[in-house]
């Protein structure tokens, strides 16, 4: 076995140590105090007047994810603009082409009723 | 840049062109039987510009992707799988009242992830084309939604790939840091045995590990692989371990083949585990998808061996055994998928029992997958594990090819095991059976190539040496 | 200047924080959570590299942008993969996750 592996090994070590720390500080040093208090959502704060889990429409983080997927598309649009000058024709045909396959996605998801808030 | 400089990745671009048409027209057509053709006619287009492409002077693609005679021999095996895998899966479909262009689509994604993975010259590329096929073959894992199984190795199929990912990635980085470059030619130039450039490796053989389901890493595949649709697992079980160790082979043999010293004792210490760890615990399975999951471990084990040994005939006998493996195991799980009963998605051992009875066709072909999985003479598999062992000896590598050939021995009790139940058993019920003819026709291609390749191994043999020239010079 | 070696330093914490927590939660959108917490991890390095050994070339902020969107793309899958199998067993524990065995 070379000896460059032994770096590989000290960072494994390195990473458990870190887990095994982050998992046992907190017995040895975290102060225990439970008076009934400690137990409410905001210590020092006003008291909770409902239920925070509350269920969402299932339907909210569909929506939420075809935004997710749609939104990335623009952090590729940024470093285009700023260098579309030096491409030229090419570069708009090519953001085309791109921004077509996003647009498939789009139709596809609108013909499947994704879109549709109550179905 | 112009149209021209396109052309090394055309292949890619027109199996998009398929998977948006796909796409389209399942959206706007109402029929559904015209999917899986549409597909097929891009795969077929896809193999043409393939087989054009290899008529050609080796091309790149911007530094990032290679054309070259090696990309050519790997488009050849994933074309072929998928096309395969669109026929398997489209009685299936029917049957069980699937989204079909979503299917199609997502194989066909798949399917340019895999060749890309396969062409790729730069670490971008290789990492992107991992998540593509990565990413649809998550999805397509869980494609049957009302079956809580499939969703099960859906969850975990993605947490583990994700996290492997991960580590892959990081392995890039540190790669990045220690050489300051990310292209495969620029990476060779500057590599050398300092502890970050090794750090990165490592990481990068765990990520390969993950993904070719070497053990160490292979915790997800039985559960993968049993939960998943059957002609899901059937796809992935083949085209994946393809994908992957032709980039494995790319960038460890091509590019970093001048520190093998720091990396091929690692990959024969993972090749005898794989090898040993998936033919043992082959040995105890029932389900017959879970047993062909341990059975495809351990043949990524003998491919690690190929791997291992670092040489030309031994990659070439790697490429040869990715051809030979796709049609032995996609055949294997084709008659699975005929035996599946609705709605369980998995078959037991005992409900193959006295097949050749009611079936003779079905349990005959069934009996040639099993042999040459076992490797025995007459098929292909017993070729590739013959060049497979004999590069490992050439590569002064004796012990490993012969704890392969040990443990290949033991994998022929449970291969032979499946036989002894379609030949000698009595049936408790008759098995029934889902046979339809598309799947009959893909069965039949997996047979013809099989024997074919049996007989005429040379020829293939000498593609595969053809495809590691190109890379080993 | 801060040196190179602050920024990979807090890249590796921040590494570690992900993989213990993929290893430690049983909540599967907990363990997303750190997963991208590594491939975060990653870009930083991509980029601290970037910055400190080749400014002239463009290539590793260009893998920082494709890693944040296939992040993206990861996560979304990740969670519709969820939703889905939440609707059919009410839970995406992995520990209750428990069908296939073998």
């Amino acid at each position: 076995m070379p000896y460059g592996y032994v770096w590989l090994l000290i960072m494994l070590g390195l990473a458990a140590g870190v887990a095994m720390m982050m998992m046992f500080l907190p017995l040895l040093l975290g102060p225990r105090n439970p008076v009934p208090t400690k137990y409410e959502p905001y210590e020092s704060g006003m008291k909770p007047f409902m239920l925070p889990r509350r269920r969402f429409p299932v339907h909210y983080y569909l929506v939420a994810i075809l935004f997710v997927v749609f939104d990335i598309e623009i952090l590729f649009l940024y470093p285009w603009a700023v260098i579309l000058r030096d491409l030229r024709w090419f570069g708009l045909v090519e953001m085309g082409v791109f921004l077509g396959i996003v647009l498939v996605g789009f139709v596809y998801a609108w013909r499947k009723g994704a879109l549709e808030w109550i179905r | 840049m112009t149209l021209q400089d396109f052309m090394p990745i055309l292949p890619e671009m027109v199996l998009l062109a398929t998977a948006v048409a796909v796409l389209m027209v399942d959206t706007f057509l109402g029929d559904k039987r015209w999917l899986t053709w549409v597909g097929l006619v891009g795969v077929l287009l896809a193999g043409a510009a393939t087989y054009w492409l290899a008529l050609q002077p080796p091309a790149d693609f911007q530094d990032m992707a290679a054309s070259d005679a090696y990309t050519a021999f790997f488009r050849l095996v994933i074309l072929v799988v998928t096309g395969l895998g669109l026929l398997m899966a489209m009685n299936w479909l029917e049957a069980h009242g699937e989204q079909q262009g979503e299917y199609n689509a997502l194989l066909l994604l798949a399917a340019i992830g895999m060749t890309l993975m396969a062409a790729a010259t730069h670490m971008l590329t290789l990492f992107v084309a991992l998540e593509l096929f990565s990413l649809c073959l998550y999805i397509l894992a869980g494609f049957e939604r009302e079956r809580a199984s499939s969703g099960e190795a859906a969850l975990k199929y993605l947490l583990l790939g994700a996290f492997s990912s991960a580590l892959f990635l990081y392995g890039i980085a540190l790669v990045y840091a220690a050489t300051g470059a990310l292209t495969f030619a620029g990476i060779a130039q500057k590599a050398s045995l300092s502890p970050l450039f090794l750090a990165g490796v490592g990481l990068l053989i765990v990520g390969f590990g993950f993904k070719v389901a070497a053990v160490p890493f292979h915790m997800w595949t039985p559960d993968v692989y049993q939960g998943a649709p059957t002609p899901v697992t059937a796809y992935m079980s083949v085209a994946t371990k393809a994908a992957a160790f032709a980039a494995f082979v790319r960038l460890f043999v091509g590019t970093l083949g001048v520190e093998k010293s720091a990396w091929v004792p690692a990959l024969a210490a993972l090749a005898v585990l794989t090898m040993v760890v998936g033919n043992l615990a082959a040995l105890s399975q029932h389900s017959l998808k879970r047993m062909l999951a341990y059975s495809s471990i351990a043949h990524a084990g003998y491919v690690l061996v190929g791997l291992a040994a670092a040489n030309t005939t031994g990659t070439a006998a790697v490429l040869f055994y990715l051809l030979v493996y796709a049609f032995m195991n996609l055949g294997a799980f084709a008659v699975v998928i005929a035996l599946e009963r609705q709605g369980e998605g998995d078959v037991t051992l005992s409900q193959m029992r006295g097949l050749a009875r009611t079936h003779p066709l079905l349990a005959a072909a069934m009996a040639i997958f099993m042999f040459s999985l076992t490797g025995v003479p007459p098929f292909a598999g017993f070729f590739g594990k013959l060049y497979l062992f004999q590069a490992a000896v050439q590569a002064n590598l004796t012990w490993l090819a012969v704890i392969g050939v040990i443990s290949s021995a033991v994998s022929a009790y449970y291969y032979l095991n499946v036989l002894v139940q379609i030949y000698m058993a009595d049936p408790e019920t008759p098995p029934t059976l889902a046979w339809r003819p598309v799947l009959g026709l893909a069965t039949l291609v997996a047979v013809v190539f099989v024997v074919g390749i049996g007989l005429f191994p040379d020829f293939w043999l000498q593609l595969a040496l053809g495809g590691m020239r190109v890379i080993l010079g | 200047m801060i040196p190179l070696s602050w920024y990979l330093a807090v890249a590796a914490i921040l590494f570690v924080i992900g993989f213990y927590g993929v290893l430690s939660r049983r909540n599967a959108i907990a363990i997303l959570m750190g997963i991208e917490l590594m491939l975060n991890a990653v870009n930083l390095n991509l980029v601290a590299f970037w910055r400190y050994t080749q400014p002239d070339q463009v290539a590793g902020q260009v893998f920082a942008i494709i890693v944040i969107t296939v992040a993206a793309a990861e996560a979304a899958v990740g969670l519709a993969l969820f939703i889905a199998l939440y609707r059919l067993r009410g839970t995406v524990h992995i520990d209750e996750i428990d069908l296939l065995r073998g």
